[in-house]
């Protein structure tokens, strides 16, 4: 129990943190939203007619995963920025549960995402983005791009901890996440791309996130989107929860 | 006289700590005893060990090889234990920028598992004794340097811990600040709390510290009180200065009468001697001086200082090696 309250502690901090802190909630809100504004006003006219007309219906979902995965980039550059100041080192010095720092961290990071999605949601609305299939789904994709962004989270937490250095991090979350999102479906449909590219692009987790995203959203595509990604988030979550806990013991 | 027992109960008791970094021997078999309701200052030139025995000290690093209790906890087979019972302040004065300095102190006390009113009163009763009180509701990127580090040593506080660690607590403060900061843990340690602290600055060392532990490349070279350290240099020092043209000449004439070596600092152009018959050796350098026709802009003798010291058992002066 202790450890949960630990945890709610470091949330509270970090939710503080991503608040208070005047870049980073530029960072995290507005330049979603100016991409969302830039790719529905420049490639709309090119590829709207391949995204069945109305793109953005198409675009809005693949920018929330955009959002998810540029956002995770900040639970990495964040926890090695707390590195370098001593933070962690005094967190460590206290009688709390091992993991709090890190959840705390990703939790945090996961309330800026619900209230980023609310901003994009809104502007998206007034850019004539309608939902399709009822609230239910549209809640139940909510859910899942929350849960994909958290997963996510884990994978730059795991980085932070593995490269140490904000800016180096920071440099190093494009490296790995833009190859994600862009070749994905979260611009254009993957069949524009070239036929090798294609075979990544369909599977890689993005690509499942953004079509699971359209089908509860708008009913485009198919369902089985939907357990792709959940598989997708279990096995990261699986994968790196235990890495970043391990490093971060390991931290000297 | 039960009293005096307990006084002599050893707060942290180091044996034998090993610790290698790559090929880096950062601690070569470190021995250190802090007795309770006492400052133990730990004295060395940067890299020389000081922030990785506090590290392994309170949790942050496991040794390769040795023993660690403190507060009568061993360290390494319970952490967690000991983490109850000690606070750190390092030197980088951890404090968040986005947090108020109330909502700091409020957080760690939370986080020591208080509720939420004890936690309020713990903070408030703090930042009225490190006088933030003014400043308590402001975010502490508004904060002076003197006011972090009180705040950071604020949150070291918060569980009231048994053995303090203060690592560096007053560097790249002004006099003025340091001197209140001094005052704080003097305050502290008549509450009986045992401080081990780490500084580059040897008169804070005298000053502070009951007992004084001096660590080169990972050794600890010697220990004592400081006056002890001061007198097992044995001797007075004299020191003069003289014009360039006229050192050698000096040199060698006061060489002639004391029968003993003059030391040259090639910074500062002193000369300098040790002896046991200060003020006496003193009058006949001056004579000396005259007789030879030569003009001393300085001459005086002291008492070793701690830098003496130092200088004698690393080899180098504290204030170079920053």
């Amino acid at each position: 129990m202790s450890g949960v309250s630990n945890t709610l502690q470091i949330v509270n901090r970090n939710v503080k943190r991503n608040f208070r802190i005047p870049q980073l909630l530029i960072f995290s809100s507005i330049q979603p939203v100016v991409f969302l504004l830039l790719f529905n006003f420049v490639f709309g006219g090119a590829v709207g007619p391949e995204s069945g007309g109305n793109y953005i219906n198409f675009l809005l979902p693949g920018i929330l995963a955009q959002t998810a995965l540029f956002g995770a980039i900040q639970t990495g550059v964040g926890l090695a920025e707390d590195l370098n100041k001593g933070v962690v080192d005094r967190l460590r010095s206290l009688p709390i549960a091992r993991y709090a720092v890190l959840a705390g961290r990703t939790i945090a990071d996961s309330v800026r995402n619900v209230v980023v999605i609310a901003i994009m949601l809104a502007v998206g609305y007034l850019l004539g983005f309608r939902f399709q299939e009822g609230i239910l789904y549209f809640l139940l994709a909510i859910g899942v791009i929350v849960l994909f962004a958290y997963a996510f989270s884990w994978v730059s937490a795991t980085v932070g901890l593995l490269l140490r250095d904000s800016e180096t991090v920071q440099v190093a979350g494009f490296l790995w996440v833009f190859p994600l999102v862009f070749a994905s479906s979260v611009f254009v449909p993957v069949a524009t791309m070239p036929s090798w590219l294609q075979v990544f692009a369909n599977h890689q987790p993005v690509t499942e996130a953004v079509n699971a995203v359209r089908y509860l959203m708008q009913g485009m595509g198919s369902g089985d989107a939907v357990w792709h990604t959940l598989v997708w988030i279990a096995v990261l979550l699986t994968v790196f929860i235990p890495i970043a806990v391990w490093r971060y013991r390991k931290i000297q | 006289m039960p009293d005096k027992i307990t006084n002599d109960k050893l707060a942290i008791n180091v044996q034998g700590v090993t610790k290698q970094f790559g090929t880096l021997k950062a601690l070569d078999t470190v021995d250190l005893k802090a007795r309770q309701s006492k400052v133990t200052g730990l004295l060395g030139p940067n890299g020389a060990g000081k922030s990785t025995l506090i590290k392994i000290m309170t949790t942050l690093l496991s040794p390769d090889d040795g023993r660690v209790m403190v507060d009568g906890v061993d360290v390494l087979a319970d952490p967690s234990e000991a983490r109850k019972r000690i606070g750190l302040a390092g030197q980088y004065a951890a404090v968040d920028d986005f947090l108020t300095g109330r909502e700091t102190l409020y957080m760690v006390g939370r986080l020591y598992g208080m509720d939420s009113p004890q936690a309020k009163k713990r903070s408030q009763e703090l930042l009225e004794r490190l006088d933030l009180v003014d400043a308590a509701d402001r975010q502490t990127k508004t904060y002076s340097g003197g006011m972090r580090r009180r705040l950071d040593l604020g949150a070291s506080l918060v569980a009231t811990p048994h053995v303090l660690f203060l690592d560096e607590p007053t560097t790249g403060l002004d006099p003025r600040t340091r001197l209140q900061l001094w005052d704080i843990i003097r305050d502290l340690v008549k509450q009986g709390v045992t401080i081990l602290l780490t500084t580059q600055y040897l008169e804070e060392a005298d000053a502070l510290c009951d007992y004084i532990y001096v660590v080169d490349h990972g050794k600890m070279i010697v220990e004592g009180t400081a006056e002890s350290l001061k007198s097992s240099l044995g001797q007075d020092v004299i020191e003069l200065r003289v014009s360039d043209a006229q050192l050698a000449r000096a040199k060698e004439v006061i060489e002639q009468r004391l029968k003993t070596e003059v030391e040259v600092d090639d910074l500062t152009q002193r000369l300098r001697v040790r002896t046991t018959s200060g003020t006496d050796d003193l009058l006949a350098v001056a004579a000396e001086l005259k007789k030879a026709k030569l003009t001393a802009e300085e001459l005086s003798v002291h008492r070793p200082s701690l830098d003496d010291v130092f200088l004698a058992v690393t080899g180098h002066s504290a204030k170079e090696t920053k």
